[in-house]
């Protein structure tokens, strides 16, 4: 590998990373104050994908595409937790089952909706070609994502680290019951995450469709890389889901120019070693 | 503030009864200890009291005034303006003493003196010093009394203190001991299950002794040196002790 593929590559996938981060933040978040393993996730991803797609030819605005996934999904999601989670709230075994059930009845309404064609988001205009970097040309959308990436980031941590908002969020992840006893309805707190966690999940769907496409099976591919980079980088952890990010875009950039054949193992292969040095993943339990 | 009073309280753990017909009363501004040895009933009582998921609770009221607290949520509890420091502290360990104070701040009452975080910290000048310190790093006096100050900032009018001298040195024991004294001065009520002698003493106006989930005895503070016979057999103090 040259120089120049080797910074390409990397490059690549830190774009990716930046993607499985808007996806794994808002999995890891979910998980960190409700304690659910929520695996409709990935179809949040993909209904974001097929909102954005549908808004995108409906009105040829880029801007509204993003909003309408982002959106959509979060108000969707909204409705699912007041109706549906909130329920079986602190039962984990139909908690999870919950959402396997919830993700196959999305997926089946997707494929009804839309077919099975795998369907491409085109990036907006002035995203769109490419850009260079450092003597690297980089296509601009990918470079966008990264800094995209960032940007949540960042708000996320402020949000955590210097809001009350994100202080009563620490509280429930320490101790839920005892926030409760303290005049604080966490079950409101609770659900405003589980929002912002499908808010993210839908507009990185929007996101994912110009990387990979919109199609029948993406929701199961995100959950999977979602659920590699939280047991990786620690579930439950903000932090653990940018290391885990980074780690996992890097592992598959580099995966698929060296070894294709073997992209599963070089995936998952990480994740068994960390599961078994370090089982609570590289920053675990550190919101 | 109104008087606050459990009648009939039965609660226990997985069908197994711990607490069975409890009454009791805490009057506006009063303090009063629910005193007692290890798996009496005290933790039990104030969590069914808090409306905690456990125990369940399955005959009896809970009243603040003309409220029925029993069977709300616990944050409703903790709005109609009942305080709780539980068992164990119960600290959050990755928020800062200051965040601890901000993220349950309430507004007061009409009437009351509010608990702000300049108040809390005239009352709690350790805590002050430590305010950029995460609670998990704080020695367990120092929790004990951000768990204290916490319970403060939700503006309450009684707090219910769960063993607060537990796993404490005799010297902090007073210093939270003088604490709760200072809260109980300030007009607010105060429920403190405890099975320390010398904070009964400190901070009481009243005491109720739990055995094996009933209310076995009630005296006046005054009246605990004349019942040597309760105190030993409901706190282990020997008569030479007490």
């Amino acid at each position: 590998m040259s120089g120049g593929e080797l910074l390409l590559t990397t490059f690549n996938g830190l774009s990716f990373a930046g993607l499985l981060f808007l996806v794994a933040s808002g999995f890891t978040l979910i998980f960190s104050l409700m304690g659910v393993l929520n695996l409709a996730h990935g179809s949040f991803y993909l209904w974001g994908g097929y909102l954005g797609l549908v808004t995108l030819g409906a009105t040829g605005s880029w801007v509204l595409a993003l909003l309408a996934g982002a959106l959509g999904v979060a108000l969707g999601g909204g409705v699912l937790e007041r109706l549906v989670f909130r329920r079986v709230r602190g039962i984990e075994l139909s908690e999870v089952l919950l959402s396997v059930g919830i993700s196959l009845v999305l997926a089946d309404l997707a494929l009804a909706q839309f077919g099975g064609d795998s369907l491409t988001i085109a990036p907006p205009a002035a995203l769109a070609g490419s850009v260079e970097l450092g003597g690297l040309v980089v296509p601009r959308f990918r470079l966008a994502v990264i800094v995209a990436a960032v940007l949540v980031m960042i708000g996320l941590a402020v949000l955590l680290r210097r809001t009350r908002v994100g202080a009563i969020i620490r509280a429930g992840v320490d101790d839920e019951e005892m926030l409760d006893a303290l005049g604080v309805n966490v079950r409101r707190v609770a659900a405003a995450v589980f929002v912002l966690g499908a808010l993210l999940a839908g507009a990185s769907g929007v996101v994912g469709g110009v990387f990979f496409g919109v199609y029948p099976g993406a929701d199961a591919e995100m959950l999977l890389f979602a659920l590699v980079v939280v047991v990786v980088g620690g579930l439950g952890s903000l932090q653990g889901a940018v290391v885990g990010s980074v780690v996992v875009g890097l592992v598959y950039s580099f995966g698929v120019a060296l070894a294709p054949d073997l992209l599963y193992f070089v995936l998952f292969g990480p994740m068994l070693l960390v599961l078994v040095l370090r089982p609570r993943g590289i920053l675990g339990g550190r919101l | 503030m109104s008087t606050f009073t459990v009648a009939g309280l039965a609660a226990g753990y997985q069908g197994h009864p711990v607490v069975d017909g409890i009454d009791l009363t805490v009057e506006p501004g009063e303090a009063v200890a629910l005193a007692g040895r290890n798996g009496m009933g005290k933790t039990t009582t104030l969590r069914a009291v808090m409306g905690l998921a456990e125990p369940a609770v399955s005959a009896g009221s809970v009243r603040f005034g003309d409220v029925e607290l029993h069977g709300k949520a616990p944050h409703h509890i903790a709005r109609a303006g009942i305080g709780y420091v539980p068992q164990g502290r119960r600290i959050f360990r990755s928020l800062t003493v200051a965040e601890h104070l901000a993220v349950v701040a309430r507004p007061a009452r009409a009437g009351y003196e509010p608990w702000t975080m300049d108040r809390v910290n005239e009352l709690f000048p350790r805590l002050a010093e430590r305010a950029g310190q995460f609670a998990g790093t704080l020695s367990g006096g120092e929790q004990q009394m951000l768990a204290i100050a916490r319970a403060l900032m939700t503006n309450p009018l009684l707090v219910l203190l769960d063993e607060p001298s537990e796993g404490l040195a005799p010297q902090i024991v007073r210093q939270v001991g003088d604490i709760i004294a200072a809260l109980h001065a300030s007009g607010v009520g105060v429920l403190i299950a405890e099975q320390d002698l010398s904070m009964v003493r400190r901070v009481a106006d009243r005491v109720y002794f739990l055995d094996r989930g009933t209310v076995a005895a009630q005296v006046t503070a005054a009246e605990l040196d004349a019942h040597a016979d309760l105190l030993e057999r409901h706190l282990g103090v020997g008569a030479g002790h007490a």
